[in-house]
């Protein structure tokens, strides 16, 4: 049944992959459509961010205080100017670890 | 004009960096479906049959937590359905493809394959193989993703829970988004989905996956029109 289940839940998947590139023709899409979807990965990658920070492990809100926020900011300036994905994931993973195992521990 | 074989390496290249949260939240996992108590083989088949890291654990947690298997792969669908719009960008530089190398292309379109290969395709349009580099962030992603959850169901979680690791996550999506923070509008449309993805944290089949990227994107559609 589980197996039964997996299998279902990849073709699905699959199919959310396959569908745009392989069976709609891009004239279907309008100039105005184009335009908007340039702002897909603004549109989409917040959605992974936001409760990844925000919400903790048991769904509820995090304290203003939380190291999480703290190492985001600094990704985020960190990011902004280095213009290096290495340098941005590693400074908010530094800052966050010096909060929790120097300052709270 | 860049080979093929360039084209690939520099794909690798590009998504190498997010290596860094991908291969630890691998390991968590595969880790987390044997703490489930989930047939081995089963988890890891999910890595090649799904391959779509937190759907893998959405699916599993709601099996365990006893929800009915339809709830689960209505979830995974949802949480999935974001690669319809990546696949709608993507399509634009895919389309001289054949369909056969469409439909295999497709199996690794992934979130940050997507991001680094969309970035590039933008800056270079012109070159002839384009689809490489995507074949580069895709297949890398693939390999990483495929030897980290058979690490974590192997070895079981030898990442320690107290670094706290599952943060390197939302940190990868930041370094994607985080240049685009200079376009106003663009804040807009991140704000916009962000806080929509928490006020519709609760809805159910995890759907504010889907929900917020519809709302940021109607949003960039009026702001498109207001700029006019």
């Amino acid at each position: 049944m589980t197996w039964l289940s997996i299998t279902i839940a990849g073709i699905l998947t699959y199919f959310t992959r396959m569908t745009m590139i392989a069976l709609v023709r891009r004239d279907l899409l309008g100039e105005k459509i184009k335009a908007v979807l340039a702002y897909v990965p603004s549109a989409v990658f917040p959605a992974i961010i936001f409760p990844a920070i925000f919400i903790n492990d048991y769904g509820a809100y995090i304290e203003i205080n939380d190291p999480k926020i703290f190492g985001a900011l600094v990704a985020i300036i960190v990011g902004y100017f280095s213009r290096n994905v290495i340098a941005t994931i590693f400074s908010g993973l530094l800052s966050y670890w010096i909060i929790i195992f120097v300052f709270l521990s | 004009m860049l080979s093929k074989k360039e084209l690939f390496s520099r794909g690798m290249f590009d998504i190498a960096p997010h290596m860094l949260s991908v291969i630890p939240f691998g390991i968590i996992c595969g880790a987390i479906g044997i703490d489930l108590g989930f047939n081995p083989y089963l988890v890891y088949a999910m890595s090649i049959i799904i391959f779509g890291g937190a759907s893998q654990i959405v699916f599993l947690q709601l099996l365990s937590g006893g929800a009915s298997s339809l709830v689960a792969v209505t979830s995974v669908g949802v949480i999935n359905s974001r690669h319809l719009l990546y696949g709608a960008v993507l399509s634009e530089y895919l389309e001289k493809l054949s369909l056969i190398k469409k439909l295999l292309i497709s199996y690794v379109v992934v979130d940050q394959g997507f991001a680094e290969s969309n970035k590039f395709f933008k800056k270079n349009k012109t070159e002839k193989y384009l689809h490489y580099h995507l074949l580069g962030t895709g297949i890398t992603m693939w390999v990483c993703w495929q030897i980290a959850t058979l690490s974590g169901i192997i070895l079981g979680s030898f990442v320690p829970d107290e670094l706290g690791l599952k943060f390197a996550i939302p940190l990868t999506f930041i370094a994607i988004v985080v240049q685009d923070l200079k376009k106003i509008d663009h804040v807009i449309v991140m704000f916009v989905c962000g806080i929509s993805s928490l006020l519709f944290f609760e809805a159910p089949f995890k759907s504010y996956i889907l929900i917020s990227p519809v709302i940021a994107l109607f949003v960039a559609a009026l702001l498109l029109r207001l700029k006019k």
